[in-house]
């Protein structure tokens, strides 16, 4: 089916998020739509799912004019999607998940289930996913997951399907698989709109290109372009993709942990005897996909965690067992992985923000009162410093950008004397100059001799940064790889490989 | 990574994922049961009622039933010594499976529980007859409004809307039965006028919960104040100068042939109420809606990720407003247990707290229909034996056996219920 959208304009308040967007999409092919984050293309598919309503312009398919009230309609017209967040309740089966909104009942208003899961083995047969219907979804991978979601869309005969942001939750592998399906479903006559901001995802499998920037469509490119090209156009301006740093100087062992096991509130083991070292001076990634484990383990380090085992060293002190502000006020400086929910308090302004975790004395209070004017100082030579884009220090937090909440937060923790630095996904969500800055001064501390641990569930955050690679899988470590280490073995030991077998199985 | 390859990576099973759990001792069942099992070995052997040989007699038929059981009489002493002894090697027992990491069986549960109800009785009636049909019967009777009331808790919290004005759905539907009925002389009416009512209370929770997002706490408590309010003007200003507005009939009992005569289960559950008999119905209504219908599914999916409905057509809002609204149908349906199941005429603040009995009665039930009747049941029974232990002389001082329900209720919520986990999206308003 050939999808057409036709000067799609879309406003939020004064905020115009698509203006006048234009797009096609033929029968059977997959086209990409590249943009960063906040670039309006989440918005745009909303739109075309008929959950939200365009000011301006309008929907064909196949050349038809279409009025979506909701999502209801735009499926009845064959418009399917996979939400970057999936769309599952996560206490219902499969075949629950599959019928859901499209029920067939029987006898006396019975919900005919059978039905539903012979429906979802037929799908699941025809592209080989092998899925349980009558498994829960909360049991389930995420990658599997997203095969529910497909097989949802593909349920209700969707002829144009969606895919919003799907690699970001998925193991490389598992990115090459929902590729190979992607493709399978485009030669069978599917057509397919592939929403991302990784360009070798689209370089991988795009037929074209289209780039989104601040709402207004900026460019058309073909797959072959380059990647610099691709980010020239998404960004708006060169960008330099590669971050530069030297060999590492390492100064010796500081923060050493041994056997460290951390139980969560379900008595389950999330982190699972992992030991390792760092070196001040050297940055140690820990990579992974979501939920493996590097959450627990971060918040392990900084005393957050209720139920640990094992030791916890810095500089030969331990660390394990002690309060939160026992280990900040031993130097441990901390970027959490959530910056909305734990790195600032949104009503708070900008100033406040920057102490926050320096409540407790001098210089920021004095006997109990706060020191409002050398705050005042602070705050304004901190934003200078790390060019943080706002009105003044008395700016809430909650209405910077991304970009510039992060540099809060980092402001706030760089300034600190630390001996240890853990940056937890420091650059989610943020648009490719914020995440330049970040990774620049990400390489400064390193080079200043403070050890640094960095999580990222990013690959190419991870290469780009680390000087060792630590992976995790199922919360244990299966092995810490130099940082010149291949992607494809990378990808292999966090689907659960051991370093040197993921080397053999190349 | 440019290149796809069906290489040699190892497929993402999917299988479910089997997470490792860790070996942690949770004591709080031995700890309960040893606190329970020193209790009895105070109170049955410490205090040593009975020891000059009285009977405990349980009654086991009423007198007019056809199939006549025996009179069961123990000795008080050795009965309470025996059972103090079981439940000490019971609480040992359990200790000791949790020092083997081994699951307590839930039967080790219930015998414990059985047993130590079974001493108590019999310490409690040394030297007097104690009538469990009777006790029974008005179990079953009293959970009746706990009943109705849960399940339109369950209802309204499925759909993802916390409803915490179960109190004044059934206080609505006692007061607007009691007038109708009297008013119409037809108590059938009176039932009529107690769902509307139950729905009007609920249609204002969820208008308000869902149309205006108010915090649907406040709301709810705001709502049990308010109809508290109301039924007590009206029934000064209104119903107490006119009495032939507020004496309706009541319903009689039904026997139900054959079946009321089953010794001991017959007139427990088929010597009744119609209000009762309609409960029966009510419990396995709402559960076959909530888990085997086409509604039930989506009511289920709008209170756990209304996201996920909404993307696949379903209006949140309307499907969480009709759930409400039948909740307050049913609860409301309820609080004519208490003027023309019971007692025959509509009092100042007569469902005094049950409601939110009937709330605890949910979260213990863990939102399911069944377990919370039975939840409603078990406090149906602490009330009741309340009352019963007051009427044949308990040598416990009555205002201690009033806290009896609370007091089970908490070690009920805290004791042997796990985590209960809510439905996700309950008492949080859809906002696209």
């Amino acid at each position: 089916m050939k999808l057409e959208l036709r000067g799609i304009t879309k406003r939020f308040g004064a905020l115009v998020a698509n203006n006048n967007i234009s797009l096609t999409v033929e029968s059977g092919e997959i086209h990409a739509l590249l943009g960063e984050n906040g670039a309006g293309k989440s918005t745009l598919m909303n739109v075309l799912y008929g959950l939200y309503v365009a000011e301006e312009g309008e929907i064909l398919l196949d050349d038809r004019v279409q009025k979506f009230a909701g999502p209801g309609d735009a499926m009845n017209a064959g418009i399917g999607m996979v939400h970057q967040h999936f769309m599952l309740v996560p206490v219902f089966t499969v075949a629950e998940n599959v019928v859901l909104g499209h029920e067939q009942t029987t006898f006396g208003g019975r919900l005919d289930l059978s039905a539903a899961r012979a429906k979802v083995r037929e799908i699941s047969d025809r592209f080989g996913f092998d899925i349980d219907p009558d498994a829960l979804i909360e049991d389930l991978p995420v990658g599997v997951q997203q095969r529910v979601e497909i097989i949802k869309a593909l349920s209700q005969d969707a002829k144009v399907l969606v895919f919003d942001e799907p690699t970001a939750v998925l193991t490389p592998q598992e990115t090459d698989e929902l590729m190979t399906i992607m493709r399978q479903l485009a030669a069978s006559g599917t057509s397919i709109v592939f929403i991302t901001h990784k360009l070798r995802e689209v370089r991988a499998v795009a037929d074209r290109i289209t780039v989104i920037r601040l709402g207004t469509v900026v460019g058309e490119a073909s797959p072959t372009a380059t990647n610099a090209e691709l980010a020239s156009l998404m960004v708006g301006r060169a960008v330099e993709l590669t971050v530069h740093k030297n060999a590492p100087e390492l100064r010796g062992t500081a923060l050493s942990v041994k056997n460290l096991s951390v139980i969560d509130v379900r008595n389950q083991i999330v982190v699972n005897n992992v030991s390792f070292d760092v070196q001040a001076g050297e940055v140690l990634a820990i990579a992974g996909v979501q939920g493996n484990g590097q959450t627990e383990l971060t918040e392990a380090l900084l005393g957050l965690q209720q139920h640990v085992t094992g030791s916890i060293e810095l500089d030969g002190k331990p660390l394990r067992g002690y309060s939160v502000r026992h280990i900040l006020d031993s130097g441990v400086g901390f970027v959490p992985e959530d910056r909305t929910e734990d790195g600032l308090i949104a009503d708070f302004n900008i100033a406040e923000n920057l102490m926050l975790d320096r409540s407790s004395g001098a210089p920021f209070v004095k006997a109990g009162n706060l020191q409002l004017a050398f705050r005042a100082k602070f705050a304004a030579e901190k934003i200078t410093e790390f060019d943080i884009r706002s009105q003044g220090s008395e700016m809430e937090a909650g209405r910077l950008s991304g970009g510039n909440q992060q540099k809060v937060v980092l402001a706030r923790e760089l300034s600190r004397d630390l001996r240890l630095f853990v940056a937890a996904q420091p650059t989610r969500g943020l648009d490719v100059g914020s995440i330049e800055f970040v990774h620049t001064r990400i390489i400064e501390t390193r080079d200043s001799g403070i050890p640094v641990i960095v999580v990222s569930t990013e690959l190419d955050e991870v290469v780009a940064l680390a000087d060792r690679i630590a992976v995790m899988y199922r919360g244990e470590i299966v092995g810490i790889v130099p940082g010149n280490t291949p992607r494809a073995t990378l990808g292999l030991m966090m689907a659960g490989e051991h370093a040197p077998a993921a080397e053999a199985a190349l | 990574m440019s290149t796809i390859t069906q290489n040699s990576a190892p497929l993402p099973s999917s299988a479910p994922i089997v997470k490792p759990t860790a070996q942690v001792r949770s004591w709080k069942i031995p700890i309960t049961f040893g606190g329970f099992a020193v209790l009895s070995l105070l109170l049955f052997v410490g205090l040593g009622r009975g020891q000059r040989g009285e009977l405990s007699t349980f009654r086991l038929s009423e007198g007019r039933d056809l199939i006549q059981l025996p009179e069961v009489a123990l000795p008080t002493f050795v009965t309470g010594v025996f059972v103090a002894i079981v439940l000490v090697l019971l609480a040992a027992a359990s200790a000791w499976l949790v020092y083997r990491h081994r699951k307590i069986p839930i039967l080790l549960t219930i015998v414990f529980a059985l047993l130590f109800l079974v001493g108590f009785l019999a310490w409690a009636a040394s030297g007097s007859t104690i009538p469990v049909p009777g006790l029974l019967i008005g179990t079953v009777t009293l959970s009746a409004p706990l009943i109705f009331g849960a399940l339109g808790g369950v209802l309204s919290e499925r759909a993802g809307v916390v409803n915490v004005a179960i109190e004044a759905q059934l206080l609505a539907g006692a007061f607007s039965s009691a007038v109708v009925a009297s008013a119409t002389g037809n108590p059938y009416l009176g039932l009529l006028a107690a769902m509307v009512a139950g729905a009007l209370v609920s249609m204002v929770l969820a208008a308000f919960a869902l149309k205006y997002l108010v915090d649907q706490v406040i709301v709810g408590v705001v709502l049990n104040v308010l109809v508290i309010g109301l039924t007590s003007f009206l029934y000064s200003q209104v119903l107490a100068p006119s009495a032939n507005l507020n004496s309706p009939d009541v319903f009689p009992r039904l026997n139900i042939p054959l079946l009321s005569e089953i010794p001991i289960i017959g007139p427990v559950l088929f010597r009744q109420t119609i209000i009762v008999y309609v409960m029966y119905v009510a419990v396995a209504l709402v559960f076959f809606g909530l888990f085997r219908t086409k509604w039930g599914l989506r009511v289920r999916a709008v209170g756990e990720h209304p996201q996920a409905a909404d993307t696949v057509g379903i209006n949140v809002n309307r499907t969480r407003f009709v759930a409400v609204t039948l909740g307050g149908v049913i609860s409301g349906f309820g609080g004519a247990y208490f003027t023309l199941g019971a007692v025959g005429a509509f009092n100042k603040e007569m469902t005094n707290g049950m409601g939110f009995i009937a709330l605890a009665a949910v979260i213990f039930g863990q939102w399911h229909p069944i377990k919370a009747t039975l939840a409603a049941l078990l406090f149906g029974f602490a009330t009741n034996l309340q009352n019963v232990l007051g009427i044949i002389g308990s040598p416990v001082p009555s205002e201690f056996m009033l806290m009896l329900p609370y007091v089970v209720t908490i070690f009920a919520v805290a004791g042997f219920v796990g985590r209960s986990r809510a439905p996700a999206a309950d008492g949080k308003p859809y906002i696209k």
